[in-house]
């Protein structure tokens, strides 16, 4: 008798968003990551008023990407190290569920640091970035970076590398999706034309897609023990 | 299971050839004669371009070796598909063979295209988005020779390997349409339907000038089947012998 798939999926989130709640160690060391990039940013590029307006939006990805990056890796290697990623092996549920679980969960922690850094950006770098279009354009970036994160990192947590793998595997193939946000988020927030810059969350979205589709074709050869 | 019972018997009756089977001895002659007819078609057959002189020449070269990086590409793909479904080691060797060839000849067509920009682009590099989307590619496939020097347990490297491999390809199949679906890249596309307008610089007409469509014509299955499969060829047996020497050390170890 297997566990419904739609269940399955969301009691691993919330074992995760519980866990999460209880130790607080990802989304603290995330925010805390995202928090002294962007600090280090704005004395790194020493910039002035023109300049932000062009930059701001490559610093904000850069630092979403990379917090994403610390927190799959922590949020993967602690299914492993712990043994869950065996007892949710053995359970009778459903093994792209697990997927989906993770992929949910690595999403809601990313587009909660990203959240935070929108306000604290705003003050920081003195311009407006809470914007409908830039929330929808953060929600789209991050999940295509959550799809394929997921994947990789379950990939690169089970190697002898670990940790430094990731970045490498994972920057390459996400950079589709950053590419895509950048542009997007730099037209959003010079104020350009909707016409002119609609074309990239429309590629986002389909990138999302593809991405998303191959993941979950692909997920089940990542974890058989 | 051990190494042992995998590894892959050398037939006797491939002594008399040094060990190549026939079929790969005579590509080993043909290609090589082939790419030199295919230089001879396009720097001396092939009409000078009335537009851009001898430069656009490169182009003989330059969309072919594309061509066949992604059927070495391509290759990989069908080797991680099939290992995934067999598990033979046979189909992951085949991946291997793929995406090192596949670099290869994508560097071959990066190199010349930036050898013919810098004339008609006055520049070496630029940001657009065919340049663009084709640098991640090499690197997508830079990252998966890491990827696989990152794992021990050969069965797991087998296994991630394809996995990747076949999530890479989504690098190679937006370098190719993505001239086709953005207007703004200044990339020109030469064979097939486009929506460009005028922003692309330094297309030509292959009707316009005589010889173009030969020169085309020729080089076109030389370095999009012959060169990538002769390469992958050895470089399979290169992996064969090394699985095979790998295999008898363990065997006069234990």
């Amino acid at each position: 008798m297997k566990t419904p798939f739609l269940k399955a999926v969301l009691s691993i989130v919330r074992k995760d968003i519980q866990i999460e709640l209880r130790s607080r160690e990802l989304v603290s060391s995330m925010g805390l990551f995202a928090l002294l990039s962007i600090l280090i940013f704005s004395f790194a590029l020493e910039l002035d008023r023109s300049a932000r307006q062009e930059a701001i939006s490559g610093v904000l990805w850069v630092t979403v990407v990379f917090a994403s990056i610390l927190g799959l890796n922590r949020s993967l290697a602690m299914e492993r190290d712990q043994g869950n990623l065996d007892a949710m092996l053995l359970a009778p549920i459903d093994r792209v569920a697990i997927f989906f679980g993770k992929l949910a969960g690595n999403l809601v922690f990313a587009l909660v640091v990203g959240l935070l850094l929108l306000p604290i950006m705003t003050i920081l770098y003195n311009q407006n970035l809470l914007q409908p279009w830039l929330l929808l354009v953060l929600l789209l970036g991050t999940f295509g970076f959550a799809t394929v994160g997921t994947l990789l990192a379950m990939m690169t947590v089970q190697t002898r590398a670990r940790e430094s793998l990731l970045p490498i595997v994972m920057m390459p193939v996400a950079l589709p999706v950053l590419l895509a946000a950048v542009r997007a988020s730099t037209n959003i927030l010079t104020e350009t034309p909707i016409a002119d810059w609609i074309a990239w969350p429309q590629i986002l979205v389909v990138v999302d897609i593809i991405y998303l589709v191959a993941c979950y074709l692909l997920f089940e050869y990542v974890i058989e023990e | 299971m051990t190494a042992v019972q995998d590894t892959p018997a050398l037939p006797t009756q491939q002594a008399e050839t040094g060990g190549r089977p026939r079929l790969l001895v005579a590509l080993t002659i043909i290609t090589p004669l082939a790419v030199l007819v295919g230089l001879y078609m396009a720097l001396f057959n092939a009409r000078t371009d009335i537009d851009q002189g001898d430069v656009q020449r490169i182009f003989y070269i330059h969309m072919p070796a594309f061509i066949g990086a992604f059927v070495a590409l391509g290759g990989t793909v069908i080797g991680g598909i099939q290992y995934l479904r067999t598990r033979q080691v046979k189909w992951d060797t085949l991946a291997l063979a793929g995406v090192e060839v596949g670099i290869a000849l994508a560097l071959v067509n990066l190199i010349t295209g930036m050898v013919w920009a810098r004339p008609i682009w006055n520049t070496w590099w630029t940001w657009d988005p065919r340049l663009t989307s084709e640098a991640i590619m090499v690197l997508t496939y830079a990252a998966y020779i890491m990827l696989r020097q990152g794992i021990e347990n050969p069965e797991q490297r087998r296994r991630f390997a394809a996995v990747y491999g076949i999530l890479a390809f989504i690098t190679v199949i937006i370098t190719l349409v993505i001239t086709r679906i953005r207007p703004d890249t200044i990339h020109p596309v030469v064979i097939g339907p486009s929506v460009q307008t005028d922003m692309a610089q330094g297309a030509f007409e292959v009707a316009a000038t005589s010889g173009v469509r030969a020169a085309l014509m020729v080089n076109m299955p030389v370095w999009a089947i012959l060169v990538p499969i002769t390469l992958m060829w050895y470089r399979i047996r290169l992996e064969n012998f090394n699985q095979r020497i790998q295999a008898l050390k363990m065997k006069v170890l234990s």
